[in-house]
């Protein structure tokens, strides 16, 4: 610059060179203190940089360590980082190395750390992975299921096919608990790679037949997230689905109920009479409880509701007493799309209920009610109190309660309506007084008793001294005379004197429309309110500039003598005005109005296209057109469709085929819950067919005796043993139903179960029993072993009663299953019972009695069977062995078969023989199980050391020295064997 | 369903994030932030917000924003109701849900999140089977650990979740069983100038506190159960005994929990325990007001009415007040207009009263607003409804739980009792109560 400026030399060069000296000054004092600034900024930068580096090799060190308490100390640090937002992603081989930690807490933090940053590792999070997998195996259902849930929380593309074997094997672990968490671990697999999906939905389908309430919330969440179309994987479930639905945890509830409101609405016909139109006094009706006319009226139709439907109802219907908002909200939602539409009133109660609950509860709920009192102001109009505003609430509240009185406005309430909103027009929040004028003017055009007092309370606020309010009444009033178009000079007249004192352009332009569109009606004023408005043009608002013009031109048609020379005056300050909308209407009015030569054919036509009589505006809820989202929905909180919305489809004009629902009971169940649900579904399909309103009351007698079942129990077990126990029998009937189902499929991570004939079908005159020990913990005393006896009936007549009888020795304790009423032919049951062998393997004989017969039989455990296992840490299950020695201990040299030489073999057949626990070991050649005996919890401890060619030492370390001879002659029986 | 969460405190930093499938950029919390400049008041921020790629629902308590991300179509109430669980979760194991809390536990905070969320699908909510995998932080706790190096994380295993119970925990064990029950019931009301009822309902709820060993089933019964008319239930209790006897048949959780929420149905007449005369004028073209309140119980069957507190928002106009209670001590608020007067216990025999004048702005004209007058107060045992617990039993374990009667007030959380004043009327008004036995 310099240099240029230098070449040029004129006359006034000094004068520039003045100034260019200074504004080099300028530049260099500039440069100065960017350069400072600059150099701070880098400080600023640099010193966190080398702070944050410096911290996290301080971390890395003490992951490094080899102290526990340093590491945790470590990785909570991270943690916090994490929490943060800040970036800790620098130390993932570090922490990785930690996954398989002893330590429980620093194990679950480097779970979280692996989770959250192995997307972006992913090379690295790779060496985690075979930790989880040796983890999936483990005979501990919790480890089993946190395994999975971790590796299925990775989000690493490479490990889709490991993924997808751990879920299809998770999918039929025994544990419930696992599957549940196989359901989760579906979505997560669907979100990473959705061409998986088939393998999926198979997936899916098998977990769907779950019986486990535990199960049924998770793999309906999965069904929604991959496949929601496949509604005919439901079928089948259905009516499960219904009758587990009380039991679910909460959290599924919402999620089986939005599920199934679709199903519903494309298999059931429409129960809302032809028109769907609803009959106020029919909802009255119901409000008095008048079943008897309830019942007339039902009977009229011809339309008979699927019992399926029904089911549905009826099964929902308690969870409105449900503490979760959101499972009443979504029963509420399943009646308005679902049931007949008297009996949508029943959720009423409950959504007021829920009106006291936290702010944004209230929210949503009052959105949803401002949808339903548009289509059904009965349903609400005896809670509207409810609905007052209080000065405390939030003001989208507010509006919402302002827009539900508005809704539930009619003559008979409207005055009292009229009354609270007069309070609330002077209310200190002037947006809500604002709101509650527009409300004001819909009660008007709806109920036209009332338009007048309305619009004369309006013009009272005319006066008042607000603005906002003064301004919206104006609007308000513009609306309602459009809609009266009586004589209301006077009110005009009373505006245009009111003209000055209003600012608010909205009000202003809405004065100035009025004032046009009913000139001749006022035909004094409105020449003299143009005049003034000549005068202040040029300051006026763009909205209120357009009406001065439209008012310019009215005037000019109807009264052109006294306006002429205003209006070209107008027209003229419109023509330069800067805004190009103001010009453009400038000149179209011009060409219109103002007759020339050029000026064609319109006009004549100017007075017709400016002074037609318009349509009034209509006045509605802004929740008018809500009702076509699903209620309850996101998409109909925000009133748009939201990502993954479900359309709720129109009932089908023909019910699809009711009998895909029909699930062919293969096998009768002893259990109460199995009973009882079968009974209900007998009791529905009676019931659909008699109408809805006996339904009800055969519906809640059988209830009654549901309960009475269940509660009368409660003195009358004086003779069972505690009365805790009650409750274990209905975990009993969860392990019974479950190892029923899943019969077939006996593999587990533990191996093939196996199964021993109790009764053969010859010798019990068609009664057949065969019976195995599912390992798990007995639920009715923990010195029990559990036991499942599988029934069946092979003879061509139904046996009954079927029971256990005499049992020897006399004191063996049995807890024995409850009596099978009746057992169909070709039908089978599985029952769990419990048997305290007292650690030994001494038969246990008893009697099987059918009402006609006694069979004697007897089960012998497994030593091995007698066992618990027992989950210790290695150098625990060294300190137990060190106390274990000398006579406590048994041990013998064994060749193993080549097959079983590596550890997973060893555990496998170990664990086929004696139900104990694996207990992870750091050296190779070593393999160590622990278990404990059932009845008296004497720790058992097996332990097996490879030495060469295929030999190893096996040693069992017990008190029980009898079942450790036993127990190492079956184990090592089983290794030496293929 | 739930993607992120993110904590916005008070001032509108992020404190804590916590994403549970992949991560989302903080940036999203933009939208929110919007929101909150647009919203005049805290309370004012719309509980869901939409954004281009996410929506956020958010909730406030404790003045933290608890804010979730969500990708796709779940139904909001979903959101909400887990996020409240969020919060009563951290009030339950620190004991205050504040920002300085949070970030104290922050690990705790992890690991409860993590433990309740399965890729944004809640998992373990009930606080019975939490507590028995993470527990709760205690002074004592805290040393030990420091001490020992031992940890929060339980070496359990959540068994509960598998139980047919799940919010009961296992092998309970108490020297000492007892059972106490908190009837609590809340009156709102809305009551004009002229001191008629315009609205009044009650609202009670049944909170306990259950100590008992083993696995107790109880039932409690009511004197007069027909007062309930809308209930909601813990997930514990029977509802089809309650159905078919009304009474409350349960296997309690351990430790805290609400057992019943109810209302009252409004065919009763309420009978609002206190009254106020007041006379609140402002003369046009004076500065001054005049500002006269007298409060009296009424109805309280003997019962005394405790820790009144009487609020109300004065129009803008008012530069400050010049009072004088007649006990108690008073406060105004001259930025934003909030009269408060802790009264403390209304003796019958000697009402208490505030008197005195309000200055104006000089000039200003007449304010048209009605000051709205709220009252909070309490009355020790006694339940407004009339309700009466009958009995309680056990059954299930062979002990004597702790006999007797306990009586105990709590103050209800909120409040939005107005008395109103002034030219018009006046609003509502609310108390608490009382009781019971075991």
């Amino acid at each position: 610059m310099d240099v240029g400026f230098s070449s040029l030399r004129s006359e006034a060069v000094g004068a520039v060179r003045t100034a260019m000296v200074s504004a080099e000054n300028l530049q260099l004092t500039l440069k100065a203190e960017l350069s400072q600034e600059e150099q701070a900024l880098t400080h600023i930068r640099s010193n966190p940089k080398e702070a944050h580096k410096a911290g996290n090799e301080d971390l890395k060190e003490m992951l490094e360590s080899s102290k526990e308490s340093l590491k945790l100390e470590a990785m909570k640090r991270i943690v916090g980082l994490i929490a943060k937002g800040k970036n800790a992603s620098e130390l993932f081989p570090a922490v990785v190395k930690n996954v398989a930690s002893k330590n429980i807490e620093l194990k679950k933090l480097v779970y979280v750390y692996l989770v959250r940053y192995a997307e972006e590792q992913q090379d690295l999070a790779l060496l985690s992975i075979s930790t989880f997998q040796r983890a999936l195996k483990d005979p501990n259902q919790f480890i089993r299921a946190s395994a999975l849930r971790v590796l299925s929380s990775i989000r690493v593309p490479i490990i889709v096919p490991i993924m997808m074997l751990a879920i299809k094997e998770a999918a039929a672990d025994l544990s419930p608990y696992v599957r549940k968490t196989s359901a989760h671990a579906i979505q997560k697999l669907f979100s990473l790679d959705a061409d998986q999906k088939e393998q999926l939905i198979e997936v899916i389908e098998k977990l769907l037949k779950d019986k486990s309430t535990l199960v049924a919330g998770s793999v309906v969440m999965a069904f929604e997230e991959v496949c929601p179309d496949r509604i005919d994987l439901i079928h089948k479930n259905y009516r499960k689905l219904c009758n587990l639905l009380v039991d679910v945890e909460e959290w599924g509830q919402v999620v089986i109920i939005s599920m199934l409101t679709r199903y519903a609405r494309t298999q059931f016909t429409s129960p809302w009479k032809e028109g769907a139109m609803f009959d106020e006094n029919n909802e009255k009706a119901f409000y008095e409880s008048d079943s008897e006319e309830k019942k007339g009226h039902t009977e009229e139709k011809p339309y008979i509701m699927d019992p399926d439907h029904r089911l549905l109802l009826r099964n929902t219907k308690p969870l409105l007493q449900s503490r979760n908002t959101a499972v009443v909200m979504s029963v509420a939602q399943l009646y308005w799309h679902l049931a007949p539409k008297h009996e949508v009133s029943i959720v009423t109660k409950s959504l007021v209920r829920l009106l006291r609950s936290h702010r944004e509860v209230q929210y949503i709920v009052l959105q949803n009610i401002a949808t339903m009192s548009i289509q059904r102001k009965g349903m609400f109009e005896p809670f509207m109190k409810s609905f007052y505003v209080r000065s405390t609430d939030a003001t989208h509240i507010k509006t919402l309660k302002l827009e539900i009185l508005t809704n539930l406005a009619n003559e008979a309430n409207i005055s009292t309506i009229l009354r609270e909103f007069q309070t609330y027009v002077k209310s200190q929040d002037k947006a809500f007084a604002a709101a509650t004028i527009q409300a004001i003017g819909r009660c008007a055009t709806n109920i036209s008793e009332v338009t007048d007092t309305c619009l004369n309370g309006l013009v009272l606020l005319l006066s008042n001294r607000d603005e906002t309010v003064v301004a919206e009444s104006v609007v308000v009033i513009k609306k309602l005379l459009q809609t009266q178009p009586t004589q209301h000079s006077e009110i005009i007249k009373h505006m245009a004197k009111l003209f000055d004192n209003i600012t608010v352009p909205m009000a202003r332009a809405s004065i100035l429309w009025l004032i046009g569109e009913y000139c001749e009606r006022v035909p004094k004023i409105a020449p003299d309110v143009l005049r003034k408005m000549a005068k202040s043009f040029t300051a006026e608002e763009d909205i209120v500039k357009l009406q001065t013009v439209n008012l310019a031109a009215k005037l000019y048609l109807t009264n052109s003598k006294q306006t002429k020379l205003l209006t070209q005056y107008i027209l003229n300050l419109g023509k330069y005005d800067q805004n190009y909308d103001i010009r453009d209407r400038t000149r179209f009015i011009r060409q219109l109005i103002v007759p020339s030569e050029k000026s064609g054919a319109l006009n004549k036509y100017a007075r017709r296209i400016l002074l037609a009589p318009k349509p009034a505006p209509v006045l509605e809820s802004s929740f008018k057109d809500r009702d076509r989202f699903q209620l309850g929905t996101l998409s109909h909180s925000l009133n748009s469709k939201a990502t993954g919305y479900q359309e709720l489809s129109d009932w089908p004009a023909v019910a699809p085929d009711q009998s895909v629902r029909n699930v062919e009971i293969i096998e009768a169940s002893g259990s109460d819950s199995e009973e009882e649900s079968s009974e209900s579904e007998k009791t529905s399909s009676d019931s659909g067919k008699s109408s809805s309103g006996s339904e009800q009351s055969s519906s809640e007698s059988e209830l009654e005796q549901k309960k009475k079942k269940k509660t009368k129990k409660v003195p009358q077990k004086k003779s069972k043993p505690t009365a805790a126990d009650r409750y274990s029998e209905i975990p009993a009937v969860c392990w019974s139903l479950r190892a029923s189902f899943f019969f077939p499929v006996t593999t587990s991570s533990f191996g093939p179960v196996k199964t021993y004939e109790l009764l053969h079908h010859m010798t019990g005159k068609g009664l057949a029993a065969k019976y195995h020990f599912p390992r798990q913990p007995c639920l009715y005393q923990p010195s029990m072993v559990a036991v499942q006896v599988i029934l069946s009936n092979s003879s061509d007549h139904s046996l009954e009663e079927i029971h256990i009888g005499d049992r020897s020795p006399a004191s063996l304790s049995i807890h024995c299953f409850n009596t099978i009423e009746r057992l169909e032919p070709e039908a089978s049951v599985t029952v769990s019972m419990g048997i305290d062998f007292s650690d030994s393997t001494q038969a246990a004989n008893f009697q099987l009695c059918t009402k006609e017969d006694q069979f004697s039989v007897s089960i012998q455990p497994a030593v091995g069977e007698l066992l618990m296992p027992s989950s210790m840490t290695e150098q625990d299950f060294c300190k137990e062995q060190g106390k274990l020695q000398g006579m406590n201990e048994t041990s013998a040299t064994i060749t193993m078969e080549t097959a079983n030489a590596s550890s997973q073999a060893i555990s496998k057949q170990v664990l086929s023989v004696a139900n104990v626990g694996v207990v992870s070991s750091s050296q190779n050649n070593f393999s160590r199980f622990a278990g404990r005996t059932v009845s008296s919890g004497a720790l058992v401890l097996v332990s097996l050391e490879l030495k060469e060619s295929s030999t190893a030492l096996l040693t069992i370390n017990t008190e029980k020295t009898v079942m450790a001879s036993m127990l190492l002659r079956d184990i090592k029986q089983a290794l030496t064997q293929a | 369903m739930i993607h992120s969460l993110f904590l916005v405190n008070a001032s509108g930093d992020i404190f804590l994030e916590k994403h549970w499938k992949s991560v989302v950029s903080r940036s999203v919390c933009d939208y929110f932030f919007e929101a909150q400049e647009r919203a005049t008041e805290p309370e004012n921020v719309p509980p869901v917000i939409p954004t281009p790629h996410h929506y956020l629902i958010s909730v406030l308590r404790h003045r933290i924003y608890f804010v979730a991300v969500i990708q796709s179509e779940v139904p909001p109430l979903f959101v909400i109701e887990f996020l409240h669980r969020v919060v009563d979760t951290f009030q339950d194991y620190f004991g205050v849900c504040t920002e300085a809390a949070i970030k104290d536990n922050v690990v705790v905070v992890y690991e409860l999140l993590e433990e309740m969320l399965d890729n944004g699908f809640p998992l373990a909510t009930e606080s019975n089977i939490l507590k028995e995998l993470i527990k709760p932080p205690t002074i004592l706790r805290t040393m030990v650990n420091t001490i020992t190096g031992s940890t929060n994380v339980g070496e359990q295993l959540p068994t509960g979740q598998l139980s047919v119970v799940p919010w009961r925990r296992t092998g309970v064990k108490y020297t000492n069983n007892e059972a106490y029950f908190d009837v609590v019931e809340e009156i709102d009301a809305i009551i004009d100038k002229s001191g008629s009822t315009i609205t009044a309902e009650i609202q009670g709820v049944i909170d306990a506190c259950v100590k008992l060993t083993g696995m107790p089933d109880l039932t409690l019964s009511f004197m007069n159960p027909r007062l309930l008319d809308d209930v909601s239930f813990h997930p514990c209790v029977r509802f089809k005994r309650w159905e078919a006897e009304r009474i409350l048949s349960f296997i309690p959780p351990d430790g805290n929990f609400r057992l019943l929420s109810y209302h009252v149905s409004s065919q009763n007449l309420v009978a609002i325990p206190v009254y106020v005369k007041h006379n609140i004028t402002f003369r046009e073209g004076s500065s001054q007001g005049r500002f006269d309140l007298t409060l009296g119980p009424k109805q309280t069957m003997g019962k005394a009415v405790e820790s009144v507190l009487v609020s109300s928002q004065l129009p803008r106009g008012v530069l400050n007040a010049n009072l004088n209670p007649s006990q108690g001590t008073y406060t105004f608020d001259p930025v934003t207009k909030l009269l408060s007067w802790d009264v403390g216990k209304i003796n019958p025999q000697k009402l208490p009263s505030l008197k005195g004048t309000m200055s104006l702005q000089a000039g200003a004209s007449k304010p048209d607003e009605n000051p709205t007058i709220n009252i909070q107060f309490k009355i020790q045992q006694m339940a407004i409804s009339g309700l009466k617990v009958n009995r309680l039993d056990m059954y299930g374990e062979k002990y004597k739980p702790f006999k007797g009667i306990k009586y105990m007030t709590k103050a209800g959380k909120f409040q939005r009792c107005v008395w109103i004043a002034g030219s018009d009327r006046y609003y509502t008004n609310r108390a608490s109560l009382i009781i019971v036995t075991s």
